[in-house]
């Protein structure tokens, strides 16, 4: 054990002598508190450590105690539900112990020690099992069964197993053996937070993740094993539509990473983690979900550690077989610790004084998302779908947070704040966002959902696009000197913005919109267009058109309730043509009026 | 003669008189053993004046002592460096009540000094995210333009942001003379930090506070422009470290006025410059968010005690772009902002909130039945879309002119002009009950044709509709006289 004394302490930043034998990234003590560090650089018998806690009080000449190890994740049962700071220290439980008010060198177990669980074993002696296999399971909540795997790196045979029954965490539940080498197979693993865990097999993601956004879902679709940024200035929804994802998508893991953010808003996630009831099952989704909070005000340098705990716990889930989602709110506060550590370090400042790494960081982050066959048996496949929000300065994308991230990831849903200032939520500009997924998705709808789906998207972006082209002119010369057709199409792009993309994620109705249903929506939309098309073309006017009375029951769609909504678009579609041939026949069939 | 200095123990200090250099207003000096990073030094001139500074980087050799009031007339023979041992600390007690100090906690009232109850560093300590309360309870400021529709919830950060010559003071003069949490006799109280402004701006605070009759419930902390910068810095901590006393250790509601935090900014960036760092926009430093997350995210509320504190920072817009790291970094932080514009100002409305860029996103938490009042989050969603209809239409019809425009779009251009006139409009003095905004609200929307009402609900238009409204009125009338 390696045992050095500061030499200088700058911010969240300490040089320690005396440290050789140290490893970069091995996880230190640091003075009488023994704070939380990171080696993150070695120079001769110096090391340069990134304190995780407020540094405050050392003084030169305090110990660094050396731990050999780097630092980890604890992996096991008691997880779910939990709400834990960047170091994975569960904060329910400090708030119990030292109060509302976070203080620094406290050390708790980040699965709880003294619980029991209910373990059933599916292997029995003499079974050869090898790394990620399966030896058995626990119902850690209603929700999730919690597989109990055996490590990465061990294999050989079954030697003992424990009968079905309730064991804390800490007795072993199974001995493998390997030649001479025994192994204790306990209900939790330890997993460094910087190393990917490893996997077979990555996979191309061709499965939609069902966000119940309907402008995601529909133009810009996510897949499972996806990568998302959300990048939009202050008060454009960033934090409201993660969020929404991470209450009503249908992955079984949801993993909430607050990362500099404030306080308030994850107090009200929590409370409303409790209080919302998942769509799919009825239960509290408080028991798929882990919180993990290093809000603004919490230590700087612990904002890399949340991102990188919560990427972990989300391969951990993967292994299990499961597809989870992570969102990240906001990568942008962590790319400032990272510019404020290297700052200190006096590096080679790149653009705007981020670290030249910034890039390679941020990968390091988001190609742990994946669709993979994992590892061991029984063959299964997980996914991991990050989706992390970008806070530019001053709303501008060109800032190197966003460019480098956009480098990396495959969906872009860029918040507009124009569109915001409109209340047009949620505020995703339909003309810069993009999903490179929408090739890949288009066989599961398709089969799912609709034959027409990529049909009809294809038809509302095209509408989309021409509505914008039409506006400026408009703007230049007033609409009334629009042919009919552009006026049709501007009419029914005001449609597909505010009956179909706008979407309230407050209303209790409107903030999930089951696949079905968003389907439904547009169909009726485009089907409207098409009859308008034809109505132009036989000389009925567009004024004559708007006053159908069928707007009004599209219109009104968004707050019918999933189950309802299919068949009534079915009605409704009746009802459209109906009111276009009463129409036709009104104006005479090809007559004008 | 202040209380700052008299540590709670005798402490046992550390002294040098090595002095290496000076740079900007940071002093270097040869390190002693055992100083602390953080700890509060004592800069002792050669004419016996005291000045405190803080400990911001040491090593074996060096150690950077950032001096608050700066190193002039500090020299490398005489000047003494005492190290205190501990962080900068606040002398707190309810005495502190109706009383004014400076920007380090010191009175400058001319009043006995604090006999203190507690030592608090400055700095505070974060509070725990899982021990936070979601805010949700409705204040009422008695203005319109932000009850209904930006309302501020207690332990809510609502930023005022404005631009010179704008009456972001005399708005939040108002709201402290008016805000109240209805049905209740609560302990409350306000403390009020004027940062870096001139004496006239504080002044006419204080004189708010007199004849609100609230002094006594007030704490003043001000550091005017003549000040020096770095006291600043420690001003809004000061004065949030008193807020946290009485809301945490005295169960009120505190309500915390910070002004204006755009000095507070400028001062952070002119020390940053001094300090050789990599200057991040616009020359301000690159830890600016982290920075003013520590002050604003001491709103809140927490689990299990009564109090609260509710933080509204007035920042003025340099240029009034709402672009400037100033404003951006703050609205990234707090919880909406309420924008003032000066194109209402110039027609005259008072308080000229622009509805459009103005947010409070604890509002939905805070307002509707049980809160405020059932129609409140329909109201609110009918009048912003309504006005926002309205200001489309006078673009175009600035465009096309108003010819061109149907009978419907002249209503809606109608409907802006009197929403701004006499729903954001209001009187200095005038106090609105939430009732009140809302009636007026329904007066206005009354206007529209009742089929454009499509975000509220039919039952509620029948139940606050003034046109149902009034022939419930009349038909009650009616009855009584007959019987
Ligand atoms: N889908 C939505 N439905 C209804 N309201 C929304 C929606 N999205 C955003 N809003 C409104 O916009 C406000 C701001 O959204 P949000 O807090 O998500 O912004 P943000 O981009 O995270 O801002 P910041 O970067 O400052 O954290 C919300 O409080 C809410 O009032
Ligand atoms: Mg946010």
């Amino acid at each position: 054990m390696v045992v050095g004394r500061i030499y200088r302490i700058s911010g969240p930043l300490v040089i320690a002598e005396g440290m050789r034998g140290v490893q970069v990234y091995e996880v230190v003590e640091v003075g009488e508190d023994r704070l939380i560090g990171e080696v993150i650089g070695l120079d001769g018998d110096r090391a340069i450590i990134q304190v995780y806690e407020d540094t405050s009080g050392l003084s030169v000449g305090d110990k660094v105690v050396g731990t050999g190890r780097p630092l980890c994740a604890e992996l096991g049962p008691g997880i779910i539900g939990t709400v834990y700071d960047g170091l994975q220290r569960p904060l329910s439980v400090l708030t119990e112990k030292v109060g509302p008010f976070v203080r620094r060198g406290v050390k708790e177990y980040s699965l709880p020690r003294d619980k029991k669980w209910h373990f059933k074993p599916l292997v029995k002696v003499g079974d050869k099992v090898g790394e990620g296999d399966i030896i058995g399971i626990v119902q850690e909540t209603p929700l999730v069964e919690h597989k109990i795997m055996v490590p990465p790196g061990i294999y050989g045979v079954v030697k003992e197993v424990v009968p079905e029954g309730d064991y804390t965490i800490e007795e072993p539940v199974a001995i493998v053996e390997r030649g001479s080498e025994k192994y204790e197979v306990k209900m939790y693993q330890l997993w460094p937070i910087r190393k990917p865990r490893p996997y077979v097999q990555r996979l191309d993601p061709d499965e939609p993740l069902i966000t119940g956004v309907r402008v995601i879902d529909m133009l810009f679709p996510l897949a499972k094993g996806g990568t998302a940024a959300v990048p939009g200035g202050f008060g454009t929804g960033k934090t409201v539509l993660l969020q929404t994802f991470a209450k009503w998508a249908d992955a079984q893991i949801h993993i909430y990473v607050g990362c500099g953010e404030r306080g308030n808003e994850m107090a009200d996630a929590l409370h409303s983690f409790l209080r919302l009831r998942d769509p799919r099952s009825g239960r509290p989704l408080r028991e798929k979900a882990i919180f993990i909070a290093n809000t603004s005000n919490m230590p700087v340098a612990a904002r890399e550690t949340s991102v990188f705990l919560g990427v972990t716990i989300a391969e951990y889930f993967r292994d299990m077989g499961y597809n989870v989602l992570l969102v990240a709110d906001s990568t942008s506060r962590w790319a400032e610790a990272m510019r404020e550590i290297s700052g200190r370090l006096e590096e080679m400042p790149g653009e705007e004084g981020f670290p030249a790494y910034l890039g390679s960081r941020l990968a390091s982050f988001y190609e742990r998302a994946g669709k993979v066959v994992c590892l061991g048996n029984p063959r299964r496949i997980g996914s991991v779908t990050i989706a992390g929000a970008v806070s530019p300065p001053g709303a501008d994308f060109s800032e190197p947070v966003t460019q480098n991230t956009l480098r990396i990831v495959r969906c872009l849903f860029a918040l507009d704040v124009a569109l915001a200032n409109r209340r047009h939520f949620p505020a995703i500009n339909w003309l810069i966002s993009y999903s490179l997924y929408v090739d890949t998705v288009e066989r599961w709808w398709g089969e799912r959902v609709g034959k027409d789906w990529r049909y009809l998207r294809d038809k509302a972006m095209e509408l989309l696009q021409r509505e914008a082209e039409l506006q400026e002119i408009v703007r230049l010369v007033g609409p009334e000197v629009l042919p009919e057709r552009d006026k049709l199409v501007l009419e029914v792009a005001r449609m597909i913005r505010e009956d179909f993309l706008m979407q309230d994620a407050f209303d209790p109705v409107d903030c999930y919109s089951a696949p079905e249903k968003t389907y439904s929506m547009l169909r009726i939309i485009i089907k409207f267009y098409e009859h308008g098309v034809k109505a132009v073309d036989s000389g009925i006017p567009v004024a004559e058109i708007r006053k159908l009375p069928i707007r009004t029951t599209i219109a009104r769609l968004k707050f019918m309730r999933n189950e309802e909504v299919v068949e009534k678009v079915k009605e409704y579609e009746k009802e459209l043509e109906r009111e276009f041939m009463e129409l036709g026949s009104k104006f005479g069939a090809g007559g004008v009026g | 003669m202040s209380t700052m200095e008299v540590p709670k123990v005798p402490l046992c200090y550390r002294e040098t008189s090595s002095l290496r250099a000076t740079k900007g207003s940071l002093l270097l000096v040869e390190t002693v053993p055992g100083v602390k990073y953080g700890e509060i030094v004592e800069v002792e001139l050669g004419s016996g004046e005291v000045r405190y500074g803080q400990v911001i980087d040491v090593s074996k050799d060096v150690t950077v002592i950032q001096v608050f009031g700066g190193v002039s007339e500090v020299d490398m023979v005489k000047c003494r460096v005492r190290f205190r041992g501990e962080t900068l600390k606040l002398p707190v007690s309810l005495d502190m009540l109706g009383r004014i100090f400076d920007g380090l906690g010191r009175p400058i009232d001319g009043g006995p000094p604090i006999v203190p109850e507690e030592y608090l560093d400055i700095n505070g300590a974060p509070i725990n995210p899982a021990a936070r309360m979601p805010p949700s309870e409705f204040i009422e400021t008695g203005i319109s333009a932000i009850d209904g529709l930006n309302s501020l919830v207690r332990g809510q950060k609502l930023p005022i942001f404005s631009g010179s010559g704008l009456p972001h003071n005399r708005i939040a003069a108002q709201i402290v003379r008016q805000a109240t949490v209805r049905g209740k006799e609560e302990k409350f109280a306000v403390v009020f930090a004027a940062i870096g402004v001139t004496y006239d701006d504080a002044a006419f605070f204080i004189r708010n506070f007199k004849e609100a009759g609230i002094l006594d419930r007030t704490i003043v902390f001000i550091n005017t422009a003549a000040d020096p910068v770095i006291q600043r810095i420690a001003t809004p901590r000061a004065a949030l470290t008193a807020a946290e006393y009485l809301a945490w250790y005295h169960d009120m509601h505190v309500l915390v006025i910070l002004t204006d935090m755009t000095n507070y900014c400028e001062a952070l960036r002119e020390i940053s410059a001094a300090r050789e760092e990599v200057p991040g926009r616009r020359g301000y430093p690159g830890y600016m968010y982290t920075d003013l997350a520590t002050i604003y995210e001491r709103a809140g509320r927490i689990w299990g005690k009564k109090g609260s504190i509710t933080i509204m920072p007035i920042l003025t817009m340099p240029d009034d772009d709402i672009t400037h790291p100033i404003p951006d970094l703050t609205g990234y932080i707090t919880e909406g902002q309420i924008v003032l514009s000066r194109d209402l100002q110039r027609k005259g409305i008072y308080p000229p909130v622009d509805v459009f860029l103005s947010l409070s996103r604890l509002m939905k938490e805070g307002i509707g039945e049980g809160k405020t009042r059932e129609d409140h989050p329909y109201v609110f969603r009918q009048l912003y879309a309504a006005y926002a209809e309205g200001c489309h239409l006078r673009e175009i019809a600035s465009i096309v002119g108003m010819e061109a425009l149907s009978p419907r779009d002249k209503k809606y251009l109608e409907f802006a002009d009197v929403f701004e006139r006499k729903f954001i409009n209001q009187g200095e003095y005038e106090r609105r009950s939430i009732e009140d905004t809302l009636d007026l609200a329904w007066d206005l929307l009354a206007m529209l044709p009742e089929e454009e009402l499509k975000l509220i609900r039919p039952e509620l238009i029948e139940r606050y509709h003034p046109k149902y409204r009034r022939g419930r009125e009349a038909g009650s009338h009616t009855s009584s006289t007959q019987g």
